[in-house]
């Protein structure tokens, strides 16, 4: 929907259904999504919050629908991000043209946390550092989607997506079928193909593909296990793996079995504890050194870390320029760097209009809404901004379109997000949509599920719904008739009292 | 296999074993407290404490092991390690570690019983409410074991998860046979009371009308150990575990390359000493001395199947 409160063409079949469907029958539907979840075992553990270490994350029953069009046009937009940041890592990481050429200060990449100095001159497996990429996008208008962020580490969410669907398809069958939707659930798929295809080249048709978790007790622990589960490959802890003569090999009962591929849902820092923090207990000691050998890939490559910072973020539409030599299909966020004192000046003047965020630091924790926030919270994100100016950025809280929504008092508009996830191997791939997230308080702009936000199911449309006129429902068969056909073909007949009168007359 | 899948798998059931069988033990002595004088009845609240090998840990809490505080004990305090609370805790926390390892009948046999335990109110564990509570137990132990029988591949995962099944069932049956041993003596008397005893034995391990099907004769101490101890039949019998974990562990060894360790050995002494006894012999050799040196040497074959499967260190 636009901010004008139009519906676009995409939602006009889910417009007439919940315009005939009761919010009562909504709601109940929106408890039974959660029975579903929890049984299920979807939950995410929110850091300091005191309470259930396994919260759901809200679901909303309404999807957000995109024309096929609207996502061929993001798809694109996204492929050409995604090759240029990992062109973007190969350079820094190499030659550094881009720094050369000027159009990036040197500073902002080389001293930065998120340079990892250990990946100097290091090719990774065919060549790729972000074989997985989650790109948060935003709406302002029919045509418009802002990037808001990269997410070129670890990113999650994917699980949700999936589940998501799953759930549509159990909790509105039929509204599910009125519509084309582009199936997503070849994901997992498409993921093992990615990472089998970064095996190293020793590697015969089936490398040993695992997923790396940091445990149980990580927060998008579900996710680890149900991405392992969907690929079929084993889902392992640092403490399953050991390195001998610069090759990985997993603990089995079977004894010590070599592992080609990594995909690790462990920050870079904790990977291994003899390249980077001493302290892991999580990592491998010796992994980097088996990774530098050749002898195992990982994904994400160490050091991606530098392509999502916030700070280095202004800077990626210049590497489509740079790289690719093509203008940006996909657009950035205006943003402020307080860094530059011309920007400070303007961010702490404009505190009430804009969003600051740590220009490190992930899930909406330490962020200023400006226009939502007290005297006293700018008063403080002022003094911060003066004290470390390096640690923030700024952006204009755009007019972002929203989406109806299931609320405490009814059907509502929302804030939305996007998150659309890349795969990146010999190839680009994606499925369509990606992972809605919505901001459930109204008003609220805060999508990230830390902050109490929701996600939705994200449907793709393969085409427009029919209009109302055009909409021809088969007539429901005559019931009498199915029965008679059932009793008479099937191997009940003894039990259905219809027959039985029937062979009786 | 991962060792570390396989190590959750084998605690996975005996957490969900031994939560199904301290409810049984809890209903036997219920039942055994009820016909007890008011002071006896106490004695049959320690015998439970010994049976299931918590009572340090109680003795710490508790001056008295009085029917209010070991039921608490024995079913809602999270500091008892062997406790049904914390069996549910620690099963749910190994089969959320290998969620992937599990069918979905199985997840949700624990991770229901899981939610319902975090809601039940306290006070299902007193007066009349007791037994229902521990039906409830025992239904979802069985819901559990019927879901791993029904649902599981024939693989490695189903192995461990049953070979942990096996060796907790076997550690359970000794222990509650060992703590009325005194009625197994020779100079045991064949009144009221020891019938009573008897009746509690084969209660706690669900075989009351097994025995009749079996002997249809009236309870005598030497065919009541026979049955417990040395009876195919029985699938609680001594016999009839040893024989699942030996071969259950011939067929893991043969899934994975054909090793074989001391555990092989020692499952497969154990089973040959169960098919080979005589319960005369073992009666006269002193029940009591029989059944610690099965518990013991329960005890090693668990360390053995963990130093050769679970802990991942043999190269």
């Amino acid at each position: 929907m636009h901010a004008e409160g139009a519906i676009r063409t995409p939602y006009a079949e889910m417009a007439r259904f919940l315009d005939t469907t009761g919010e009562a029958a909504l709601e109940q539907k929106r408890l039974e999504a959660e029975t579903l979840f929890r049984r299920i075992g979807v939950t995410f553990a929110v850091y300091t919050e005191g309470g259930d270490p396994e919260r759901l994350i809200p679901f909303d029953v309404i999807p957000r629908i995109l024309a096929r069009d609207e996502w061929e046009r993001l798809s694109q937009g996204l492929e050409q991000r995604v090759r240029a940041l990992n062109a973007f890592l190969s350079d820094v990481y190499g030659k550094r043209e881009i720094i050369e050429a000027g159009r990036i200060p040197a500073a902002l990449v080389l001293e930065n946390e998120g340079f990892l100095p250990q990946m100097q001159g290091f090719t990774p497996p065919g060549g790729v550092w972000t074989v997985i990429s989650g790109i948060d996008l935003v709406r302002t208008g029919p045509d418009n989607f802002y990037v808001l962020e990269d997410n070129c580490r670890t990113p999650s969410g994917v699980s949700y997506m999936l589940e998501n669907r799953e759930a549509m398809f159990r909790l509105f069958p039929e509204i599910c079928a009125r519509h084309r939707i582009a199936p997503v659930s070849h994901y997992p798929e498409e993921l093992l193909e990615t990472l089998k295809s970064i095996a190293p080249a020793r590697c015969g048709a089936e490398p040993c593909v695992v997923v790396l978790t940091p445990g149980p007790y990580n927060s998008a622990y579900y996710e680890h296990s149900f991405l392992a589960d969907e690929m079929g490959v084993e889902l392992v802890e640092g403490a399953d793996l050991f390195v001998r003569d610069e090759a990985v090999f997993m603990r089995t009962t079977a004894g010590p079995k070599q592992v080609d591929v990594i995909y690790r849902r462990i920050d870079d820092e904790f990977l291994d504890p003899e390249c980077f923090r001493a302290d892991s207990v999580v990592g491998v000691p010796g992994l980097m050194a088996a990774y530098r050998a050749g002898n195992v890939a990982l994904a994400n490559a160490p050091g991606t870390g530098i392509a999502d910072d916030k700070a280095v973020y202004p800077y990626v539409p210049e590497m489509v320029r740079f790289y690719l030599k093509e203008e940006p299909i996909l657009s950035n966020v205006p943003t402020f760097m307080c860094e530059r004192p011309a920007d400070q000046d303007y961010v702490l003047a404009n505190l009430d209009k804009l969003v600051v965020k740590l220009a490190r630091g992930s899930g909406g924790y330490g962020m200023l809404v400006g226009p939502h926030a007290t005297q006293e919270q700018r008063d403080d994100f002022a003094a911060r901004i003066r004290a470390r100016p390096g640690d923030y950025i700024a952006q204009p809280t755009l007019a972002l379109s929203t989406v109806p929504t299931l609320g405490e008092d009814g059907i509502g508009p929302r804030h939305v997000d996007l998150r659309p996830f890349v795969l990146f191997g010999k190839s680009v791939r994606m499925v369509p949509g990606g992972l809605t997230r919505v901001a459930l308080r109204q008003g609220s702009l805060v999508v990230n599920s830390s902050q109490g936000g929701g996600t939705k199911d994200t449907w793709v449309l393969l085409e427009d719904p029919p209009d109302a006129a055009q909409l021809s429902l088969p007539a429901p068969p005559d019931a009498a008739a199915m029965a008679q056909s059932q009793t008479l073909g099937g191997m009940t007949q003894s039990q259905t009292p219809g027959s039985q009168t029937q062979g009786n007359a | 296999m991962l060792s570390r899948t396989a190590d959750c798998l084998f605690w996975l059931g005996r957490y969900s074993e031994r939560a199904g069988n301290v409810a049984r033990g809890l209903a036997a002595t219920l039942r055994m407290a009820m016909l007890a004088q008011p002071l006896a009845a106490d004695n049959e609240w320690r015998a439970l404490l010994i049976a299931t090998g918590s009572e340090p840990g109680f003795s710490a809490k508790h001056a008295h092991a009085n029917a209010e505080a070991v039921v608490h004990w024995l079913t809602l305090d999270l500091d008892n390690p062997s406790g049904i609370a914390a069996c549910v805790e620690a099963g749910r926390r190994n089969a959320r570690t290998v969620r992937t390892a599990l069918t979905v009948d199985m997840w949700e046999a624990i991770n229901d019983t899981w939610i319902e335990f975090r809601r039940l109110d306290p006070s299902v564990i007193r007066g009349d409410r007791l037994p229902g509570f521990l039906d409830w137990v025992k239904s979802r132990a069985l819901l559990f074991n019927g879901a791993a029988t029904d649902t599981m591949l024939r693989d490695d995962a189903w192995r461990f998860v049953h070979l942990g099944t096996m060796l907790e069932r076997a550690d359970n049956t000794a222990r509650l046979l060992d703590v009325r041993h005194a009625a197994f003596t020779p100079a045991a008397e064949g009144d009221a009371a020891q019938y009573a005893q008897w009746q509690a034995v084969l209660r706690s391990v669900s075989a009351l009308r097994a025995y009749q099907h079996v002997f249809h004769a009236r309870l005598q101490p030497h065919l009541v150990a026979e049955l417990l101890l040395l009876r195919q039949e029985l699938p609680r019998s001594l016999l009839a575990c040893y024989r699942n974990v030996e071969a259950v562990l011939d067929a893991i060894a043969d899934n994975n390359g054909g090793t074989r360790g001391e555990c092989h050995a020692l499952a497969a002494a154990l089973h040959a000493q169960m098919r080979q006894g005589k319960v005369d012999a073992v009666l006269a050799g002193g029940l009591h001395d029989f059944l610690t040196g099965t518990i013991d040497r329960n005890i090693a074959l668990g360390r053995e199947i963990g130093a050769f499967y679970l802990s991942g260190q043999r190269s």
